[in-house]
């Protein structure tokens, strides 16, 4: 593997819902053009760690998060960071699929029109066109692309959330679960994104298939309980996890 | 037997047929050795639903024909004759049944055998005084031919209460004793039960739809003689609105058509985006504790009767319009104007719109605003580009609600902008809508049988089909935007 800077650094990161301690003492840090697969049973924490990264968990009201986010070098959690500014840079794709009430070219739009990242109609066109093509949705959709987005199948709508992050040209992508209703082809094309956008971007994906992990990740973090139990190399945390929880979950005794 | 008793009488037999109806559930299916379909409960509710509601809507359905069929009968036994100079055969109905009623009080109180009651003439008895001592008293004396009609009306209703006591306790105990012994451990009680449910559901419909035919009728009826009297050309497109108590009125509906639009109109350009702007704020933006405070402060302002915010406009907006705007720009100087009637009723709506947009704005789905967050959206883009348009038809039916009630308000338009029928465009002349002539044309000293009387059905009925018109417009488009946002 090649040697790559570190996109992402968190230390000692807690998060509480109300009096929940959902997050304890997590320090990560992921790596530029690196994919970082978060796995870990279902509750133990990885959504919740993972909108820590662009401070999505500020939309709710009861979440609490301390302990230091920094990218680039920079703490997010800063007062005089813009959380918009920074969800700009650090883009989601959520684990239940969310399109707008908008046609499937609007979806795509959004998030260029928002940021001023086109300046002609045509140029516009060429991003959605190619947002869609790298979720690999365009062939399903290049001829209705102004039928509701709420209209596809779950598992279109998944790749539609997809397309409308990638369009926004994030810094880092971070996907919950974004093959969790695809079928394999579908999964495999999304498995082939992930792979090609690592050569400009940081992705970090939350799964719950030990195969994708270690089909599409370099970096591979095990939670258990709100705890980062493991973190490291995916190639050694599949073969020689050094903690006895991270190998029973691993070969299916935990979860 | 009075009503209230057989009533009381047919429930216990329904509470009797339950539980006897439950007991034999249980025994027969002991006997034959099956299982029940249903819990035993569902068999005795069964046996009382049968019992009990055939025999109910007898009762009811007898108790509003038998009056309508004595009366025609009666009325036709008392003569032309009977009938005083210049007086209504319906007062003279009612006096009959005063008599009847008289008589029963007078059988009670001087232990008068039924023979003898029957047996008393007008010619050897003073009816008036009698009655008079039982504490009936009657504005006339009272006529022969009367009399005895007030007597057949009284044995009439004798005889209709007793066949209707004898056919709603046959029909109770008839029903209980065969739905009794019809239980059958794979009788389906449970489903019978849920066809019952489902009976009442749609009873409970049809009140609310037959009402309204009832009033589109009643409405239809009188609009009918109105138009016999009165050309419906003129009415429809006559823009004068002149009435005269000695006929030769103009009842054109435009002038008024132009006041109701115009107030409306300037209710909801201060209505829908003060309260639109409310809604946003409260569902997005203010905190917790904040919203718990503020909304229902607002919501207050919808409490608030419409005759208070009438007194407003009268004595506080419309004088301020006046002397602060009207007068020294020359606009106008009358102190009731439009533009008081409607910034007032403006006002009044503001909650309605505030209030319904904010629950709708709150149904959109926390997903929806994170998918936008997350995007790097701010919230005023979110509340924009998502929320709203995700919002939307809930957002028209709101206003359009909003606008059936700017339409259908009257006290504030008396209040504010007078009773002058006209067709204008200044706002700061007094106007007035369908609505106040309804209320002035109705409570006038005219004769009721009069074109200028008659003329507030069909003000009433083009106010009716105009907000129906609303409403459907308001569905067919909440509709279309459904079909493209699920
Ligand atoms: N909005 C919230 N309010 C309160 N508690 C929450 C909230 N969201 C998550 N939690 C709690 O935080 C813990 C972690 O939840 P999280 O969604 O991060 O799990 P996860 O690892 O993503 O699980 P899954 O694999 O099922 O998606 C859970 O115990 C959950 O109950
Ligand atoms: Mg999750």
């Amino acid at each position: 593997m090649t040697q790559t800077s570190l996109k992402i650094t968190a230390r000692n990161c807690q998060v509480y819902y109300g009096e929940t301690h959902a997050i304890k003492d997590v320090s990560v840090d992921i790596a530029d053009n690196t994919v970082t697969a978060f796995i870990g049973p279902s509750g133990c924490g990885k959504s919740t760690f993972l909108r820590c990264l662009n401070r999505m968990n500020d939309t709710i009201d009861v979440c609490r998060v301390t302990g230091d986010i920094l990218l680039d070098g920079e703490d997010i959690y800063d007062a005089k960071v813009d959380p918009v500014q920074l969800r700009a840079k650090v883009g989601m794709v959520f684990q239940k699929p969310n399109p707008f009430p908008k046609s499937i070219y609007d979806n795509v739009a959004y998030g260029p029109k928002i940021h001023g990242l086109a300046r002609t109609k045509a140029e516009l066109d060429e991003i959605v066109e190619t947002a869609l093509k790298r979720a690999a949705l365009w062939g399903e959709v290049k001829d209705r692309l102004l039928a509701p987005g709420t209209g596809l199948s779950g598992g279109q709508q998944q790749r539609l959330c997809i397309a409308r992050a990638i369009a926004t040209s994030p810094e880092v992508l971070l996907m919950d679960e974004p093959c969790s209703a695809l079928d394999p082809i579908a999964t495999a094309q999304v498995e082939e994104l992930i792979d090609e956008l690592r050569r400009d971007y940081s992705v970090v994906i939350v799964t719950h298939s030990m195969q994708q992990a270690a089909r599409v990740s370099q970096k591979t973090a095990f939670f258990h309980l709100g705890n980062l139990v493991e973190f490291g190399d995916t190639s050694q945390i599949f073969t020689k996890p050094s903690d006895p929880r991270t190998e029973s979950y691993i070969t299916g005794r935990i979860g | 037997m009075t009503t209230s008793s057989l009533f009381l009488l047919v429930l216990g037999l329904g509470v009797v047929g339950y539980l006897l109806g439950r007991k034999r559930a249980l025994a027969v299916a002991k006997a034959t050795g099956q299982r029940l379909h249903s819990l035993p409960g569902y068999y005795g509710q069964t046996v009382a639903l049968y019992s009990a509601v055939p025999a109910l809507l007898c009762l009811l359905a007898w108790l509003f024909v038998q009056p309508v069929l004595i009366e025609t009968r009666i009325s036709a036994m008392v003569p032309d004759s009977a009938i005083p100079e210049g007086g209504a055969r319906s007062l003279v109905m009612a006096d009959l049944r005063r008599i009847a009623g008289g008589l029963d009080a007078l059988k009670e109180a001087q232990n008068i055998s039924e023979d003898d009651l029957l047996a008393l003439r007008v010619e050897t008895s003073d009816i008036r005084k009698q009655l008079g001592d039982v504490g009936v008293a009657i504005g006339s004396e009272v006529q022969g031919a009367v009399f005895e009609a007030a007597k057949a009306y009284r044995g009439a209703e004798i005889t209709g209460r007793f066949w209707m006591t004898v056919l709603t306790l046959a029909l109770a105990l008839g029903c209980f004793v065969t739905t009794l012994l019809r239980i059958r451990p794979q009788a389906r009680a449970r489903n019978t039960s849920e066809t019952f449910v489902l009976s009442l559901l749609i009873g409970a419909s049809l009140v609310a739809i037959l009402t309204t035919v009832g009033i589109l009728g009643s409405l239809l009826f009188e609009t009918i003689n109105f138009f016999k009297m009165y050309p419906a050309k003129d009415f429809f497109f006559s823009t004068v609105w002149n009435p005269q108590f000695r006929g030769g009125s103009d009842l054109g509906i435009l002038p008024l058509l132009w006041g109701t639009l115009y107030v409306s109109f300037l209710a909801l350009v201060v209505a829908v985006p003060i309260g639109l702007m409310i809604a946003i704020y409260l569902a997005e933006y203010a905190s917790k504790p904040l919203r718990s405070v503020a909304k229902p402060a607002i919501e207050v302002l919808a409490g608030i009767p419409t005759i208070v915010y009438g007194l407003f406009a009268l004595i506080t907006v419309g004088p301020f319009l006046r002397d602060y705007i009207a007068s020294p720009l020359g606009l106008g100087s009358s102190s009731s104007s439009v533009l008081t009637a409607g910034l007032v009723m403006g006002i009044m709506l503001i909650p309605f719109v505030s209030s319904l947009s904010d629950d709708i704005i709150n149904a959109v789905p926390q997903a929806m605003r994170d998918g936008s967050y997350g995007l790097g959206a701010t919230r005023s883009e979110t509340i924009k580009q998502v929320i709203l348009p995700a919002a939307l038809p809930g957002v028209v039916g709101a206003v359009l609600l909003a606008a059936s009630r700017a339409i259908g308000e009257t006290m504030i338009v008396v209040m504010g902008a007078g009773a002058a029928a006209k067709l204008g465009l200044n706002p700061f002349e007094a106007m007035t809508t369908v609505t106040v002539k309804i209320v002035s044309q109705l409570t006038g000293d005219t004769e009721f049988a009069s074109p200028e009387t008659l003329v507030a059905f069909a003000l009433g009925l083009t106010l009716f089909v105009f907000t129906l018109g609303l409403n459907i417009i308001a569905l067919s488009v909440v509709r279309k935007y459904r079909e493209q946002y699920e």
